[in-house]
């Protein structure tokens, strides 16, 4: 008991101090850089959904990032609709999508889906590039606005207004995954990972729940590209449609642990501070050199430690709990498992 | 000849010529497949680091790509025992995701390892003992392209020779079989695992030397080999050497082709468009088995 609430006074603390984060940071580098971890952190969880809880490796997601990007977008510069009711168009228009090509890909497995999603992203990338209606190669700019209104989501004065935004994202996406892990569909997808067949047996309908990760997944993965093209004001299929979202997406959830709630979070917070740091103090050649210490990372990390940075800590976790079991008397190990649930 | 009908013939005649390259690539990451069940994403790279090591033994040395390809060929040998050594080795039998992305983390690593080392210039080897073109029947053939070409043929004649005539190759289709078994009768499948990365790599060192004398050398370079690659072994069967072979043409002329009577621009949409179509309607691609 005592534990749990210290674990609620810590959740409190956490999130006024990501709440404040605005007002005790105010450098603008730094608060560009937290906007990225938390963004990437929302990508991340996204990803994890299929990636890590289903176990369905994707190296395309940047279509759905793009789609939510260009739909909101063109809705917005062509009939001047507003980018929040583009967000939800863009997230409908994903999920289709996601649909389309999740409902063929879905009888692959392994490294055949892998390959077929980048496959279908770099369809896309091709596709947007040579459609002249929405800016071809060039892509779309999007006409800056001054006077800060909610509506039109731009923050041109009150750059938090982006912090505010993406939080809240963070936080749906955090309360999605947290219900993901206690209900039926949760288990249903990590059984899928771990043993498809064995799953089928058991009569879940493993193309059915795949898909609806895979739509969760798209839909969030859209609103987070809506947010990209309003906070940078500047979209193309270069930049939204690279091979390169894909890749960061899956990298952000691989490094902090796939299948874990807290995993994606940590490993946007470890990787994303060191990309924009190594990208200003070390700009020019050395432009990859961050990209070259990730992929270190990853290789090290498959190696050695495939549960990611989650995995790392559980390990020493049990370790401390092993210990405790020695010296002290047993509830406290039971409550260490409490921990261990909570967290986890 | 009408002018069309050379223009027709000189395009597919140069899509062949390319199709006997990826034919190349797609053998070198068909054997790694086949033998342990392992993509290597990091496939493209390896072309890479083959092409750049073509490129500085010219620049710096004065070496031409002629005689610079089996020591890049060797090169490669040596990167893919060191590959599976310290790397692969450890995912052999992990879980997927593992396996997927340890290649997946060599390959974010080498190429942004190349951007550091070497910047994102586009570099390209001059004039070489290969350069220059020839005239057939009206048609233009580059010669480094018909060299590249020739190649890639020997190079994959070699390789099938070595697997279906020669104990050492036997006991690697063994090994790919049923590992279990193949260890029973007394087969090194450690050492087989090994050298099917040091095969593959090889392979794909001599497509880079290749590759290297009419392409320019950049650290993406890979990517756009790799994807077709991909294809390439997906269309003729993973693990299959002599479906990748006969892909491998395939696409190159359904690149080319596609580039001539449709779109420039739409070729690599009608690849990807192949991949997809041949997954889904026959996985096991058009000679491979399961």
């Amino acid at each position: 008991m005592q534990r749990i609430r210290w674990q609620l006074l810590v959740l409190v603390l956490v999130v006024l101090l990501l709440l404040a984060f605005p007002f005790y940071v105010a450098q603008p580098f730094l608060q560009r850089t937290m906007i990225l971890v938390v963004m990437w952190s929302v990508l991340g969880l996204a990803w994890n959904i299929l990636g890590g809880y289903a176990g369905q490796v994707s190296f395309g997601h940047a279509i759905f990032f793009g789609l939510g990007a260009y739909t909101s977008t063109y809705l917005f510069t062509e009939w001047g609709i507003s980018p929040w009711l583009g967000m939800f168009v863009g997230a409908g228009v994903a999920v289709l999508v996601s649909i389309v090509i999740g409902w063929p890909s879905f009888r692959l497995v392994g490294h055949y889906f892998a390959i077929a999603t980048i496959a279908a992203g770099e369809i896309f990338a091709v596709i947007f590039r040579n459609w002249k209606a929405v800016g071809g190669a060039v892509g779309i700019y999007l006409p800056i606005i001054r006077g800060d209104r909610l509506i039109d989501y731009q923050f041109q004065e009150f750059k938090a207004g982006y912090y505010y935004i993406i939080l809240a994202m963070l936080a749906l996406i955090v309360l999605v995954t947290y219900r993901l892990e206690r209900t039926r569909m949760g288990y249903y997808l990590k059984a899928i990972r771990e043993d498809s067949e064995a799953a089928r047996s058991l009569g879940i309908n493993i193309t059915r729940y795949k898909l609806y990760a895979m739509m969760i997944s798209a839909a969030f993965t859209a609103i987070v590209g809506t947010f990209y093209a309003q906070f940078v004001l500047y979209i193309s299929p270069n930049t939204v449609f690279a091979l390169a979202i894909s890749i960061q997406m899956a990298l952000v959830a691989i490094l902090g642990g796939t299948g874990t709630l807290l995993g994606p979070i940590i490993g946007a917070a470890v990787l994303i501070p060191m990309a924009e740091y190594t990208r200003v103090y070390l700009a020019g050649r050395a432009g990859g050199l961050h990209l070259v210490v990730y992929g270190l990372l990853i290789m090290l990390i498959s190696v050695y430690q495939p549960a990611g940075l989650m995995g790392i800590y559980r390990e020493w976790q049990h370790k401390r709990a092993a210990r405790g079991m020695v010296n002290d008397s047993l509830p406290v190990a039971t409550a260490e498992g409490g921990a261990d649930d909570a967290v986890a | 000849m009408s002018p069309e009908l050379v223009l027709f013939l000189q395009t597919l005649v140069s899509g062949i010529l390319i199709g006997f390259v990826f034919s190349l690539l797609s053998v070198g990451l068909t054997l790694i497949f086949g033998v342990m069940d392992i993509v290597n994403f990091a496939h493209g790279e390896h072309l890479m680091l083959a092409m750049y090591a073509t490129f500085w033994m010219w620049t710096l040395w004065g070496i031409d790509p002629l005689f610079s390809l089996p020591v890049v060929a060797l090169l490669l040998f040596i990167l893919g025992v060191i590959t599976y050594r310290l790397l692969i080795r450890y995912v052999l039998d992990a879980p997927m995701l593992a396996q997927i992305f340890v290649t997946f983390g060599l390959m974010v690593f080498l190429r942004n390892l190349a951007q550091v080392l070497w910047s994102e210039d586009y570099r390209r080897i001059g004039d070489t003992l290969l350069s220059g073109r020839i005239e057939l029947f009206g048609i233009f053939i580059g010669r480094p392209q018909l060299f590249a070409s020739l190649g890639a043929v020997i190079t994959t004649g070699l390789l099938y020779f070595f697997l279906k005539r020669t104990r050492t190759g036997w006991a690697l289709e063994a090994t790919a079989e049923d590992k279990e078994v193949a260890g029973l009768m007394g087969i090194n499948t450690e050492r087989m695992f090994a050298l099917a990365w040091g095969l593959g790599l090889a392979s794909v060192g001599v497509a880079g030397a290749l590759l290297a004398t009419f392409n320019p050398i950049f650290p993406e370079v890979g990517t756009v080999f790799v994807l077709v690659t991909f294809v390439a072994v997906a269309l003729g069967g993973f693990g299959s050497v002599p479906g990748a072979f006969i892909a491998g043409i395939i696409i190159g002329i359904v690149q080319v082709l596609g580039g001539f009577l449709w779109e420039p621009r739409f070729k690599t949409v009608l690849i990807y468009a192949i991949y997809l179509g041949v997954v889904f309607i026959r996985p096991q691609g058009l000679l491979g088995r399961r």
